[in-house]
């Protein structure tokens, strides 16, 4: 009984329906925001800015975007990466051609731009289902990847398709910094997150979801399959974009085409596999995983054996590791960290006793 | 005219050596369902295996066995650990599975055997030569030649011996196959390990063309869309498949890639395949499912 939910009464529908039904849970979130927001930027130094905070919150929202195509709705992508590409260079595009746009609209706008490809690039799906959609998803994968390097108007003419950050301005203010960075990104991840978290737990969710499990029953209970398969690669493609907006300009500042490869689509496929397929929190988790396994290897390597293990051999120490916690837990538990922490919450909620 | 039919037959051929890599695919999706991504791994895995040992000075013969041999192993491996503990998984699942084999089998073999590129010859001379005025491959010919043999041995497999027709059951319904009485685990070891053997096969003949490095692990991606075409289940549309991926990656590269850029081959064949998609949604010899509630 670490803690109690008993004399919690809910009196209303809207507190039935709402995100935190407990008021632990409330608090416990607000004192995370509260951290993240107030804390982190006054003790974190930039090395935890710029190589770990930054990169798992913008990996996190592009698994969120993933999670509601793959875990939500059922369709298999290994494309995550392009829709990233698309909103990243739509962005850089609207912010570079059109005077004085506030950069956080081009984000927006990008968004925009890398929905409707997904929309295109989700069209076969109306056929098809299963592994045939590997074939649309890398076709997007590879198209996007090609248009993006061959031509070069997309990056303003710049070489190999390279392009850089704009100043980050918010009402006069100058965010490039490190903390500016870290805050940008905060913010657009909690409000996105808040987002996906209400979508997944609308009729539009539901619909997923149905799609899902059995598309064919969902048909016959009357969801359009057509347009909720669609809607998912839209909405996905949207979440992707900006987080390929985040990655190329609060995260790398510069980025090229081949940054957005398939390597990284996988990269997300497996945060939420690891995470937790069909869970919102199960991204963050998973996300944190990802960015920070590494560099624990490297660290346990650089202690252990004290530089003579060759970075190559780490390289492919660190791909085997990763496969086998990827088997691992595909077998031992097929819906990720985020379905461990629940059953931790669980326990804490009996504990001591056993149920 | 001429040099119309000597990119196509350059095409075809090229195809061939797809549908080599989408042959190990098709057999394991025939028996379990399962959507090996780990078959590009495996063919890197056989292929650097094979050549460190020549380079070894072990004889041809004998490394090609102790390969065969690592991959009955590895067969072996993956169906204790791996599949058996995820049977009745849905199939994604397991295809996840195969993508974590994957990166392990990838890891695995250039930790043993280095990340450097080999150069492999297997002892075939590859000057082409010339056929009613149309250059051809030799190379290219002798690895279409072992592709169609491949293809003849494994439907003889298929139709005709015992393991071949409780394969057939396995893939139609595995409910049904464990209940007459056939070891599902036993079948799925022996399609593994087939698997295996052709992905050892495609592995010398890539190796061979491309040298053998990481990059071969990679062919795998350009098997999938000769399968969307031909089907999952059908070896005969992994072929055919093959033949129209490589004849018109190459005749939209060499024709229409000037027009609009080079390097169109990259994303071309999956453009296409997601166009055949549209029209025929199971593949040209795959099976139409039917579906109830």
């Amino acid at each position: 009984m670490l803690y109690r939910e008993s004399g919690q009464f809910i009196t209303s529908y809207a507190a039935d329906r709402s995100i935190f039904r407990l008021k632990q849970e409330r608090l416990g979130f607000t004192l995370l925001l509260a951290v993240a927001f107030v804390v982190v930027p006054f003790i974190g130094n930039d090395y935890w800015f710029s190589a770990i905070l930054i990169p798992f919150l913008v990996l996190s929202l592009a698994a969120i975007g993933l999670n509601i195509l793959t875990g939500y709705a059922g369709q298999l992508s290994v494309g995550s990466a392009a829709f990233m590409a698309v909103g990243a260079f739509a962005a850089y595009n609207f912010h570079l051609r059109i005077e004085g746009l506030p950069f956080l609209l081009s984000f927006l706008l990008g968004g925009f731009v890398a929905a409707l490809v997904g929309l295109v690039f989700g069209l076969p799906s109306l056929r098809i289902k299963g592994f045939y959609l590997l074939g649309p998803t890398l076709a997007a994968q590879f198209f996007i990847e090609w248009v993006l390097t061959n031509f070069s108007w997309f990056s303003n003419n710049s070489s190999s398709g390279v392009i850089t950050a704009p100043q980050l301005l918010i009402a006069g203010h100058d965010f490039s910094t490190p903390v500016g960075r870290y805050l940008i990104t905060l913010l657009i991840v909690v409000a996105l997150g808040f987002l996906a978290k209400s979508i997944v737990r609308s009729e539009l969710g539901r619909n997923f979801m149905a799609v899902r499990d059995m598309d064919t029953a969902a048909a016959v209970i009357g969801i359009s399959i057509s347009k909720t398969k669609l809607l998912a690669f839209a909405i996905s493609a949207f979440l992707l974009g900006i987080a390929g907006s985040l990655w190329a300009f609060t995260y790398l500042g510069t980025v090229e085409p081949h940054g957005f490869d398939l390597t990284r689509s996988f990269q997300i496929l497996f945060i939420i596999i690891i995470g937790g397929m069909g869970s919102i929190l199960g991204n963050f988790l998973g996300a944190a995983f990802i960015v920070l396994l590494p560099i624990l290897l490297s660290n346990i390597a650089s202690i252990l054996f004290a530089g003579s293990v060759d970075p190559g051999q780490l390289e492919n120490i660190q791909k085997i590791i990763f496969g086998l916690l990827i088997i691992f837990f595909l077998i031992k538990e097929p819906l990720g960290l985020a379905k461990i922490w629940q059953t931790f919450k669980q326990r804490a909620r009996v504990w001591p006793l056993r149920f | 005219m001429n040099f119309f039919f000597e990119v196509l037959i350059g095409g075809l051929l090229a195809g061939l050596m797809y549908s080599l890599v989408a042959i190990g695919f098709v057999l394991i999706y025939k028996a379990s369902g399962v959507f090996n991504f780990a078959q590009g791994s495996m063919v890197l895995f056989s292929a650097l295996t094979f050549v460190s040992l020549l380079e070894r000075s072990v004889p041809f013969w004998v490394s090609f066995l102790i390969t065969l041999l690592t991959m009955l192993v590895l067969a072996w491996g993956i169906e204790r650990f791996v599949l058996r503990p995820l049977v009745n998984r849905p199939p994604i699942t397991l295809f996840m599975a195969t993508l974590g084999l994957s990166y392990i089998v990838e890891g695995l073999a250039q930790a043993v055997w280095g990340a450097q590129v080999h150069g492999l010859d297997l002892g075939i001379n590859d000057e082409p030569f010339e056929l009613f005025g149309i250059l051809i491959s030799q190379f290219d010919l002798f690895a279409a030649a072992v592709a169609g043999v491949l293809v003849i041995v494994l439907s003889l497999l298929f139709s005709k011996t015992r393991t071949g027709i409780a394969l057939r059951a396995v893939a139609d319904d595995q409910l049904a196959a464990l209940a007459i009485g056939i070891k599902l685990q036993k079948l799925w070891f022996i399609v593994w390990a087939v698997a295996g053997f052709v992905g050892l096969v495609a592995g010398l003949l890539w190796g061979a063309r491309l040298g053998v490095q990481f990059s071969l692990s990679l062919i795998v991606l350009k098997a999938l869309p000769v399968l969307i075409i031909g089907g999952f289940t059908s070896i005969g549309g992994a072929v055919a498949g093959g033949l129209i991926i490589g004849a018109s990656e190459k005749l939209a590269e060499v024709f229409i890639g000037p027009y609009i850029g080079g390097g169109i081959e990259n994303w071309f064949p999956y453009v296409l395949a997601s166009l055949f998609l549209l029209v025929r949604p199971a593949g040209i010899f795959g099976e139409r499912a039917i579906e109830r509630v």
